[in-house]
Protein backbone atom coordinates (compact mmCIF):
# COMPACT_ATOMS: atom_id res chain seq x y z
CA UNK A 1 0.00 0.00 0.00
CA UNK A 2 1.20 3.49 -0.80
CA UNK A 3 2.65 5.29 2.17
CA UNK A 4 2.80 9.01 2.74
CA UNK A 5 0.62 11.64 1.12
CA UNK A 6 -3.11 11.38 0.79
CA UNK A 7 -5.09 9.13 -1.42
CA UNK A 8 -8.36 10.64 -2.56
CA UNK A 9 -10.94 8.16 -3.70
CA UNK A 10 -12.76 10.45 -6.09
CA UNK A 11 -13.98 9.62 -9.53
CA UNK A 12 -15.53 6.22 -8.84
CA UNK A 13 -18.24 5.44 -11.30
CA UNK A 14 -21.63 4.31 -10.11
CA UNK A 15 -21.03 0.65 -10.91
CA UNK A 16 -18.17 0.44 -8.51
CA UNK A 17 -20.17 1.60 -5.55
CA UNK A 18 -21.73 -1.72 -4.71
CA UNK A 19 -18.35 -3.34 -4.21
CA UNK A 20 -17.10 -0.62 -1.93
CA UNK A 21 -18.79 -1.96 1.16
CA UNK A 22 -15.89 -1.64 3.56
CA UNK A 23 -15.05 -4.82 5.39
CA UNK A 24 -13.50 -4.75 8.83
CA UNK A 25 -10.26 -6.44 9.84
CA UNK A 26 -10.52 -7.55 13.44
CA UNK A 27 -7.86 -9.01 15.72
CA UNK A 28 -9.22 -11.64 18.06
CA UNK A 29 -7.45 -12.14 21.36
CA UNK A 30 -8.36 -15.24 23.32
CA UNK A 31 -7.38 -14.81 26.93
CA UNK A 32 -6.79 -17.26 29.73
CA UNK A 33 -5.93 -15.65 33.05
CA UNK A 34 -3.29 -13.01 32.32
CA UNK A 35 -2.19 -14.57 29.03
CA UNK A 36 -2.99 -14.30 25.36
CA UNK A 37 -3.46 -17.89 24.20
CA UNK A 38 -4.23 -19.76 21.03
CA UNK A 39 -5.66 -23.21 20.49
CA UNK A 40 -6.76 -25.44 17.65
CA UNK A 41 -10.51 -26.09 17.45
CA UNK A 42 -10.61 -23.87 20.59
CA UNK A 43 -8.64 -26.57 22.46
CA UNK A 44 -5.04 -27.33 23.38
CA UNK A 45 -4.41 -23.75 24.38
CA UNK A 46 -0.87 -22.44 23.97
CA UNK A 47 0.39 -19.32 25.68
CA UNK A 48 1.33 -16.63 23.15
CA UNK A 49 2.29 -13.78 25.46
CA UNK A 50 1.01 -10.53 26.89
CA UNK A 51 -2.44 -9.43 25.70
CA UNK A 52 -1.59 -5.75 26.05
CA UNK A 53 1.59 -5.94 23.97
CA UNK A 54 -0.17 -7.78 21.19
CA UNK A 55 -3.23 -5.53 21.25
CA UNK A 56 -1.07 -2.42 21.03
CA UNK A 57 0.96 -3.90 18.18
CA UNK A 58 -2.20 -4.62 16.21
CA UNK A 59 -3.57 -1.16 16.94
CA UNK A 60 -0.38 0.43 15.66
CA UNK A 61 -0.55 -1.77 12.56
CA UNK A 62 -3.98 -0.30 11.90
CA UNK A 63 -6.39 -3.01 13.03
CA UNK A 64 -10.02 -1.92 12.68
CA UNK A 65 -11.34 -3.50 15.87
CA UNK A 66 -10.36 -5.83 18.68
CA UNK A 67 -12.23 -8.78 20.13
CA UNK A 68 -11.25 -10.05 23.57
CA UNK A 69 -12.52 -13.49 24.56
CA UNK A 70 -12.09 -14.89 28.02
CA UNK A 71 -11.97 -18.53 26.99
CA UNK A 72 -12.27 -20.11 30.40
CA UNK A 73 -14.83 -17.67 31.78
CA UNK A 74 -17.91 -19.82 31.17
CA UNK A 75 -16.23 -22.64 33.04
CA UNK A 76 -15.67 -20.48 36.11
CA UNK A 77 -18.78 -18.41 35.67
CA UNK A 78 -17.28 -14.98 35.30
CA UNK A 79 -15.32 -12.78 32.96
CA UNK A 80 -11.90 -11.69 34.17
CA UNK A 81 -11.12 -9.27 31.40
CA UNK A 82 -12.06 -6.05 33.23
CA UNK A 83 -8.48 -5.09 34.09
CA UNK A 84 -7.08 -6.06 30.70
CA UNK A 85 -9.76 -4.08 28.88
CA UNK A 86 -9.52 -1.13 31.19
CA UNK A 87 -5.79 -0.78 30.65
CA UNK A 88 -6.13 -1.32 26.88
CA UNK A 89 -8.72 1.47 26.69
CA UNK A 90 -6.08 3.99 27.77
CA UNK A 91 -3.96 3.53 24.65
CA UNK A 92 -6.18 1.89 22.09
CA UNK A 93 -8.77 3.94 20.25
CA UNK A 94 -10.64 1.49 18.08
CA UNK A 95 -13.82 -0.40 18.99
CA UNK A 96 -13.40 -3.26 21.43
CA UNK A 97 -15.76 -6.22 21.82
CA UNK A 98 -15.47 -8.34 24.93
CA UNK A 99 -16.92 -11.79 25.45
CA UNK A 100 -16.64 -14.87 27.59
CA UNK A 101 -18.70 -15.41 30.71
CA UNK A 102 -21.09 -12.47 30.24
CA UNK A 103 -24.16 -13.85 31.99
CA UNK A 104 -26.27 -10.85 32.90
CA UNK A 105 -26.96 -7.19 32.20
CA UNK A 106 -24.80 -6.44 35.26
CA UNK A 107 -21.85 -8.34 33.76
CA UNK A 108 -22.32 -6.41 30.52
CA UNK A 109 -22.51 -3.11 32.41
CA UNK A 110 -19.25 -3.84 34.20
CA UNK A 111 -17.35 -4.74 31.09
CA UNK A 112 -18.69 -1.70 29.20
CA UNK A 113 -17.66 0.49 32.12
CA UNK A 114 -14.18 -0.96 31.84
CA UNK A 115 -14.00 0.41 28.30
CA UNK A 116 -15.59 -2.17 26.01
CA UNK A 117 -17.88 -0.91 23.24
CA UNK A 118 -19.76 -4.15 22.67
CA UNK A 119 -20.29 -7.40 24.50
CA UNK A 120 -20.30 -10.82 22.87
CA UNK A 121 -22.57 -13.40 24.44
CA UNK A 122 -22.76 -17.11 23.66
CA UNK A 123 -23.30 -19.58 26.50
CA UNK A 124 -25.57 -17.37 28.58
CA UNK A 125 -27.68 -16.40 25.57
CA UNK A 126 -28.27 -20.05 24.74
CA UNK A 127 -29.29 -20.70 28.36
CA UNK A 128 -31.49 -17.60 28.45
CA UNK A 129 -32.25 -15.98 25.09
CA UNK A 130 -34.05 -13.12 26.87
CA UNK A 131 -30.63 -11.86 27.90
CA UNK A 132 -30.08 -10.79 24.27
CA UNK A 133 -33.18 -8.60 24.40
CA UNK A 134 -32.27 -7.20 27.81
CA UNK A 135 -28.76 -6.18 26.77
CA UNK A 136 -30.02 -4.75 23.47
CA UNK A 137 -32.74 -2.74 25.23
CA UNK A 138 -30.36 -1.40 27.85
CA UNK A 139 -27.37 -0.53 25.62
CA UNK A 140 -28.68 -0.70 22.05
CA UNK A 141 -28.45 -3.49 19.50
CA UNK A 142 -25.13 -2.18 18.20
CA UNK A 143 -23.68 -3.20 21.56
CA UNK A 144 -25.04 -6.74 21.62
CA UNK A 145 -22.94 -9.21 19.62
CA UNK A 146 -24.27 -12.74 19.41
CA UNK A 147 -21.30 -15.08 19.52
CA UNK A 148 -21.91 -18.45 17.90
CA UNK A 149 -19.55 -21.41 17.98
CA UNK A 150 -20.55 -23.69 15.13
CA UNK A 151 -19.56 -27.27 14.31
CA UNK A 152 -20.62 -28.95 11.12
CA UNK A 153 -22.85 -31.97 11.76
CA UNK A 154 -23.97 -32.76 8.25
CA UNK A 155 -24.19 -31.34 4.74
CA UNK A 156 -25.15 -27.66 5.13
CA UNK A 157 -25.92 -28.31 8.80
CA UNK A 158 -24.13 -26.83 11.77
CA UNK A 159 -24.75 -27.20 15.49
CA UNK A 160 -24.32 -24.50 18.12
CA UNK A 161 -21.70 -25.22 20.77
CA UNK A 162 -21.18 -23.39 24.05
CA UNK A 163 -18.52 -23.22 26.75
CA UNK A 164 -15.84 -22.31 24.22
CA UNK A 165 -16.60 -25.20 21.91
CA UNK A 166 -16.89 -27.83 24.63
CA UNK A 167 -20.64 -28.37 25.00
CA UNK A 168 -23.22 -29.38 22.43
CA UNK A 169 -26.62 -27.71 22.49
CA UNK A 170 -28.54 -29.55 19.72
CA UNK A 171 -29.49 -26.08 18.40
CA UNK A 172 -29.24 -25.55 14.66
CA UNK A 173 -27.00 -22.57 13.84
CA UNK A 174 -29.35 -21.08 11.26
CA UNK A 175 -32.41 -21.33 13.51
CA UNK A 176 -30.48 -19.90 16.43
CA UNK A 177 -28.98 -16.96 14.56
CA UNK A 178 -32.41 -15.96 13.24
CA UNK A 179 -33.83 -16.13 16.74
CA UNK A 180 -30.90 -14.19 18.23
CA UNK A 181 -31.19 -11.40 15.68
CA UNK A 182 -34.96 -11.18 16.15
CA UNK A 183 -34.31 -10.80 19.90
CA UNK A 184 -32.06 -7.80 19.25
CA UNK A 185 -28.52 -8.97 18.47
CA UNK A 186 -26.95 -6.24 16.34
CA UNK A 187 -24.04 -8.26 15.06
CA UNK A 188 -22.97 -11.90 14.86
CA UNK A 189 -19.53 -13.29 15.66
CA UNK A 190 -19.53 -16.62 13.86
CA UNK A 191 -16.72 -18.98 14.83
CA UNK A 192 -16.20 -22.23 13.01
CA UNK A 193 -14.89 -24.61 15.63
CA UNK A 194 -13.88 -26.99 12.82
CA UNK A 195 -11.62 -24.41 11.20
CA UNK A 196 -10.48 -22.50 14.27
CA UNK A 197 -6.68 -22.56 14.62
CA UNK A 198 -6.23 -24.80 11.56
CA UNK A 199 -5.09 -22.15 9.04
CA UNK A 200 -7.21 -23.97 6.43
CA UNK A 201 -9.32 -20.96 5.49
CA UNK A 202 -12.78 -19.95 6.68
CA UNK A 203 -15.86 -22.17 6.53
CA UNK A 204 -17.37 -20.13 3.72
CA UNK A 205 -20.44 -22.36 3.41
CA UNK A 206 -21.29 -21.71 7.06
CA UNK A 207 -20.82 -17.96 6.70
CA UNK A 208 -22.87 -17.88 3.52
CA UNK A 209 -25.69 -19.83 5.14
CA UNK A 210 -25.81 -17.29 7.98
CA UNK A 211 -25.41 -14.08 5.96
CA UNK A 212 -28.23 -15.27 3.69
CA UNK A 213 -30.59 -15.36 6.66
CA UNK A 214 -29.80 -12.26 8.72
CA UNK A 215 -29.57 -8.59 7.93
CA UNK A 216 -27.05 -7.66 10.64
CA UNK A 217 -23.27 -7.67 10.10
CA UNK A 218 -21.55 -11.04 10.39
CA UNK A 219 -17.95 -11.44 11.53
CA UNK A 220 -16.33 -14.61 10.18
CA UNK A 221 -13.93 -16.22 12.63
CA UNK A 222 -11.77 -19.30 12.47
CA UNK A 223 -9.35 -20.55 9.86
CA UNK A 224 -7.58 -17.50 8.44
CA UNK A 225 -4.22 -18.92 7.40
CA UNK A 226 -3.08 -16.42 4.78
CA UNK A 227 -4.18 -12.95 3.66
CA UNK A 228 -6.02 -14.29 0.61
CA UNK A 229 -8.30 -16.47 2.76
CA UNK A 230 -10.42 -13.45 3.55
CA UNK A 231 -11.31 -12.86 -0.10
CA UNK A 232 -13.36 -16.01 -0.39
CA UNK A 233 -15.29 -15.55 2.83
CA UNK A 234 -16.11 -11.95 1.93
CA UNK A 235 -16.86 -12.40 -1.77
CA UNK A 236 -18.60 -15.79 -1.59
CA UNK A 237 -19.64 -15.94 2.05
CA UNK A 238 -20.84 -12.35 2.36
CA UNK A 239 -18.87 -11.70 5.56
CA UNK A 240 -18.87 -8.08 6.74
CA UNK A 241 -15.77 -8.53 8.84
CA UNK A 242 -13.11 -11.11 9.52
CA UNK A 243 -11.64 -11.99 12.90
CA UNK A 244 -8.04 -13.12 12.88
CA UNK A 245 -5.86 -14.65 15.56
CA UNK A 246 -3.28 -17.28 14.61
CA UNK A 247 -2.09 -15.40 11.50
CA UNK A 248 -1.38 -12.30 13.58
CA UNK A 249 -0.17 -13.89 16.82
CA UNK A 250 2.40 -16.04 15.02
CA UNK A 251 3.39 -13.03 12.89
CA UNK A 252 2.65 -14.80 9.66
CA UNK A 253 1.18 -11.56 8.31
CA UNK A 254 0.70 -7.99 9.48
CA UNK A 255 -2.54 -6.07 9.25
CA UNK A 256 -1.03 -3.87 6.54
CA UNK A 257 -0.33 -6.83 4.25
CA UNK A 258 -3.80 -8.22 4.81
CA UNK A 259 -5.36 -4.84 4.08
CA UNK A 260 -3.26 -4.54 0.93
CA UNK A 261 -4.36 -8.01 -0.24
CA UNK A 262 -8.01 -7.06 0.29
CA UNK A 263 -7.55 -3.76 -1.52
CA UNK A 264 -5.70 -5.37 -4.42
CA UNK A 265 -8.65 -7.71 -4.88
CA UNK A 266 -11.00 -4.76 -5.09
CA UNK A 267 -12.53 -5.04 -1.63
CA UNK A 268 -13.30 -1.89 0.31
CA UNK A 269 -11.26 -1.43 3.46
CA UNK A 270 -10.56 1.35 5.89
CA UNK A 271 -8.08 3.75 4.42
CA UNK A 272 -5.14 3.72 6.78
CA UNK A 273 -1.88 5.64 6.67
CA UNK A 274 0.67 4.55 9.19
CA UNK A 275 1.68 7.58 11.25
CA UNK B 1 0.90 25.38 31.26
CA UNK B 2 -2.23 23.86 32.71
CA UNK B 3 -4.06 21.12 30.83
CA UNK B 4 -6.86 22.26 28.50
CA UNK B 5 -10.27 21.59 30.01
CA UNK B 6 -13.10 19.70 28.40
CA UNK B 7 -16.57 19.36 29.87
CA UNK B 8 -18.50 16.32 28.67
CA UNK B 9 -22.24 16.55 29.19
CA UNK B 10 -23.28 13.49 31.20
CA UNK B 11 -27.00 13.08 30.62
CA UNK B 12 -27.22 9.34 31.04
CA UNK B 13 -27.05 8.50 27.35
CA UNK B 14 -24.31 6.09 26.35
CA UNK B 15 -20.87 5.21 27.49
CA UNK B 16 -18.76 8.29 28.15
CA UNK B 17 -15.63 6.46 29.19
CA UNK B 18 -14.14 6.25 25.70
CA UNK B 19 -14.71 9.94 25.04
CA UNK B 20 -13.08 10.75 28.35
CA UNK B 21 -10.12 8.44 27.70
CA UNK B 22 -9.64 9.87 24.23
CA UNK B 23 -9.43 13.45 25.45
CA UNK B 24 -7.23 12.46 28.38
CA UNK B 25 -4.88 10.73 25.99
CA UNK B 26 -4.64 14.06 24.14
CA UNK B 27 -3.67 15.80 27.36
CA UNK B 28 -6.99 17.32 28.41
CA UNK B 29 -8.54 17.51 31.84
CA UNK B 30 -12.02 16.05 31.45
CA UNK B 31 -15.05 16.68 33.63
CA UNK B 32 -18.26 14.67 33.20
CA UNK B 33 -21.23 16.64 34.48
CA UNK B 34 -24.88 17.56 34.01
CA UNK B 35 -24.60 20.71 36.15
CA UNK B 36 -25.96 23.64 34.08
CA UNK B 37 -23.79 26.25 35.80
CA UNK B 38 -20.66 24.22 35.33
CA UNK B 39 -21.44 23.60 31.67
CA UNK B 40 -22.19 27.28 31.01
CA UNK B 41 -18.85 28.27 32.49
CA UNK B 42 -16.91 25.69 30.47
CA UNK B 43 -14.22 26.61 27.96
CA UNK B 44 -15.36 23.86 25.62
CA UNK B 45 -18.15 21.34 25.75
CA UNK B 46 -18.76 17.90 24.26
CA UNK B 47 -22.25 16.54 23.67
CA UNK B 48 -21.92 12.77 23.30
CA UNK B 49 -24.75 10.30 22.82
CA UNK B 50 -25.80 6.85 21.74
CA UNK B 51 -29.36 5.63 21.42
CA UNK B 52 -32.65 7.18 20.45
CA UNK B 53 -33.09 10.86 19.54
CA UNK B 54 -36.35 11.30 21.47
CA UNK B 55 -34.98 9.84 24.70
CA UNK B 56 -31.89 12.01 24.46
CA UNK B 57 -33.89 15.26 23.97
CA UNK B 58 -36.14 14.27 26.84
CA UNK B 59 -33.14 13.66 29.09
CA UNK B 60 -31.63 17.03 28.15
CA UNK B 61 -34.95 18.76 28.84
CA UNK B 62 -35.38 17.10 32.21
CA UNK B 63 -31.91 18.23 33.21
CA UNK B 64 -32.69 21.79 31.96
CA UNK B 65 -29.82 21.48 29.51
CA UNK B 66 -31.57 22.42 26.27
CA UNK B 67 -31.45 26.11 27.12
CA UNK B 68 -27.93 25.74 28.43
CA UNK B 69 -26.64 24.26 25.18
CA UNK B 70 -28.38 26.97 23.13
CA UNK B 71 -26.78 29.55 25.40
CA UNK B 72 -23.36 27.99 24.74
CA UNK B 73 -23.94 28.55 21.04
CA UNK B 74 -24.80 32.21 21.63
CA UNK B 75 -21.68 32.63 23.73
CA UNK B 76 -19.58 31.05 20.97
CA UNK B 77 -18.29 28.36 23.31
CA UNK B 78 -16.72 25.57 21.23
CA UNK B 79 -19.18 22.68 21.16
CA UNK B 80 -18.59 19.21 19.74
CA UNK B 81 -21.50 16.83 19.19
CA UNK B 82 -20.59 13.18 18.64
CA UNK B 83 -22.82 10.64 16.89
CA UNK B 84 -26.31 11.14 18.36
CA UNK B 85 -24.90 14.30 19.95
CA UNK B 86 -24.32 15.62 16.42
CA UNK B 87 -27.84 14.74 15.30
CA UNK B 88 -29.30 16.62 18.27
CA UNK B 89 -27.77 19.83 16.90
CA UNK B 90 -30.33 19.90 14.08
CA UNK B 91 -33.94 21.14 14.04
CA UNK B 92 -35.70 17.80 14.13
CA UNK B 93 -35.48 14.06 13.64
CA UNK B 94 -37.77 11.54 11.98
CA UNK B 95 -36.66 8.75 14.32
CA UNK B 96 -39.96 7.18 15.53
CA UNK B 97 -42.16 10.30 15.64
CA UNK B 98 -40.83 13.65 14.43
CA UNK B 99 -39.03 15.15 17.42
CA UNK B 100 -37.60 18.63 17.81
CA UNK B 101 -33.85 18.93 18.30
CA UNK B 102 -31.65 21.74 19.58
CA UNK B 103 -32.01 23.74 16.38
CA UNK B 104 -28.43 24.99 16.29
CA UNK B 105 -27.82 23.87 12.71
CA UNK B 106 -30.77 24.05 10.29
CA UNK B 107 -31.82 20.68 8.94
CA UNK B 108 -33.28 17.35 9.89
CA UNK B 109 -32.27 13.84 10.77
CA UNK B 110 -33.49 11.01 8.56
CA UNK B 111 -32.90 7.28 8.20
CA UNK B 112 -29.81 5.99 6.46
CA UNK B 113 -31.17 4.68 3.12
CA UNK B 114 -31.99 0.98 3.27
CA UNK B 115 -30.96 0.51 -0.33
CA UNK B 116 -27.78 1.35 -2.19
CA UNK B 117 -27.88 3.75 -5.12
CA UNK B 118 -28.16 0.66 -7.28
CA UNK B 119 -31.30 -0.44 -5.47
CA UNK B 120 -29.78 -3.36 -3.58
CA UNK B 121 -30.62 -3.70 0.09
CA UNK B 122 -27.84 -2.66 2.43
CA UNK B 123 -27.19 -3.24 6.10
CA UNK B 124 -28.47 -0.80 8.68
CA UNK B 125 -26.86 0.41 10.90
CA UNK B 126 -23.94 1.63 8.88
CA UNK B 127 -21.11 0.10 10.92
CA UNK B 128 -17.47 0.42 10.07
CA UNK B 129 -14.76 2.65 8.73
CA UNK B 130 -15.52 5.13 5.99
CA UNK B 131 -13.42 7.67 4.16
CA UNK B 132 -13.92 11.37 4.84
CA UNK B 133 -14.19 13.67 1.83
CA UNK B 134 -14.46 17.43 1.66
CA UNK B 135 -17.31 18.92 -0.37
CA UNK B 136 -15.26 21.36 -2.33
CA UNK B 137 -11.53 21.85 -2.39
CA UNK B 138 -9.56 20.05 0.32
CA UNK B 139 -8.69 23.51 1.63
CA UNK B 140 -12.20 23.79 2.99
CA UNK B 141 -11.09 21.93 6.12
CA UNK B 142 -8.76 24.73 7.18
CA UNK B 143 -9.86 26.28 10.45
CA UNK B 144 -12.18 23.36 11.16
CA UNK B 145 -11.55 20.41 13.49
CA UNK B 146 -10.52 18.44 10.39
CA UNK B 147 -7.63 20.80 9.74
CA UNK B 148 -5.00 18.07 10.26
CA UNK B 149 -6.89 15.32 8.48
CA UNK B 150 -6.10 14.28 4.92
CA UNK B 151 -9.10 13.86 2.63
CA UNK B 152 -9.69 10.13 2.26
CA UNK B 153 -8.71 9.13 5.76
CA UNK B 154 -11.19 6.85 7.48
CA UNK B 155 -13.11 7.10 10.73
CA UNK B 156 -15.41 4.71 12.57
CA UNK B 157 -19.18 4.99 12.15
CA UNK B 158 -22.07 3.21 13.80
CA UNK B 159 -25.45 4.80 13.10
CA UNK B 160 -28.89 4.20 11.60
CA UNK B 161 -29.89 7.85 11.16
CA UNK B 162 -28.08 10.68 9.46
CA UNK B 163 -28.10 14.46 9.54
CA UNK B 164 -29.19 16.43 6.51
CA UNK B 165 -28.31 20.10 7.00
CA UNK B 166 -30.49 22.43 4.95
CA UNK B 167 -27.60 24.62 3.97
CA UNK B 168 -24.76 22.75 2.21
CA UNK B 169 -22.33 25.24 3.69
CA UNK B 170 -22.77 23.48 7.04
CA UNK B 171 -21.56 20.17 5.60
CA UNK B 172 -17.84 19.96 6.26
CA UNK B 173 -17.15 16.34 5.35
CA UNK B 174 -19.05 13.50 3.79
CA UNK B 175 -18.66 9.77 3.64
CA UNK B 176 -20.24 7.35 1.24
CA UNK B 177 -22.43 4.39 2.11
CA UNK B 178 -23.88 2.33 -0.69
CA UNK B 179 -23.29 5.27 -3.00
CA UNK B 180 -25.21 7.71 -0.81
CA UNK B 181 -23.38 10.71 0.58
CA UNK B 182 -23.74 11.01 4.34
CA UNK B 183 -22.85 14.10 6.36
CA UNK B 184 -19.87 12.93 8.40
CA UNK B 185 -18.94 16.28 9.92
CA UNK B 186 -21.11 19.36 10.12
CA UNK B 187 -20.35 22.76 11.53
CA UNK B 188 -21.54 26.28 12.08
CA UNK B 189 -19.58 28.99 13.89
CA UNK B 190 -17.96 27.30 16.89
CA UNK B 191 -20.24 24.26 16.74
CA UNK B 192 -19.05 21.01 15.19
CA UNK B 193 -20.79 17.67 14.89
CA UNK B 194 -19.19 14.35 13.98
CA UNK B 195 -21.40 11.45 12.94
CA UNK B 196 -18.46 9.10 13.46
CA UNK B 197 -16.76 8.39 16.77
CA UNK B 198 -13.45 10.29 16.88
CA UNK B 199 -12.65 8.52 20.16
CA UNK B 200 -12.83 5.17 18.31
CA UNK B 201 -11.17 6.25 15.07
CA UNK B 202 -7.55 5.62 15.91
CA UNK B 203 -4.95 8.35 15.42
CA UNK B 204 -7.13 10.16 12.88
CA UNK B 205 -9.84 10.58 15.50
CA UNK B 206 -7.36 11.69 18.13
CA UNK B 207 -6.16 14.46 15.80
CA UNK B 208 -9.72 15.79 15.75
CA UNK B 209 -9.95 15.69 19.54
CA UNK B 210 -6.58 17.47 19.79
CA UNK B 211 -7.76 20.18 17.43
CA UNK B 212 -10.85 20.66 19.57
CA UNK B 213 -8.89 21.17 22.79
CA UNK B 214 -6.51 23.75 21.35
CA UNK B 215 -9.24 25.97 19.98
Amino acid sequence: MASGGCVIRFGKNLNEWDVVKNIRLIARLDIKGPNLIKGIHLEGLRVIGSPSEHALRYYLQGVDELIYMDCVASLYGRNHLGDIVSSAAKDIFVPMTVGGGIRSVEDATQILRAGADKVAVNTAAVANPLLIAEIARRFGSQCMVLSIEAKQVGPERWEVYTENGRERTSLDVIEWVKRGVSMGAGEVLLTSVDREGTRKGFDTALVKAVTAEVSVPVIASGGMGKPKDLLEVVCNGGADAVAMADILHYKRAEIGEIRAAAEAAGLGVRHYERT
Amino acid sequence: MSAPEVVVIDYGVGNLLSVQRGFEHCGAKVTLTADPEYILAAKRVVLPGVGAFGNAMQALEQLCLVKVIRELALRQTPLLGICLGMQLLLDESEEFAVTAGLGLIPGRVIQVPKETMLGESQKIPHIGWSSLQPLGCPDSWRKTLLQDICPGESTYFVHSFMAVPTNPIHRIAECEYGGHLIAATIGRDRITGCQFHPEKSGEVGLKILRQFIIQ
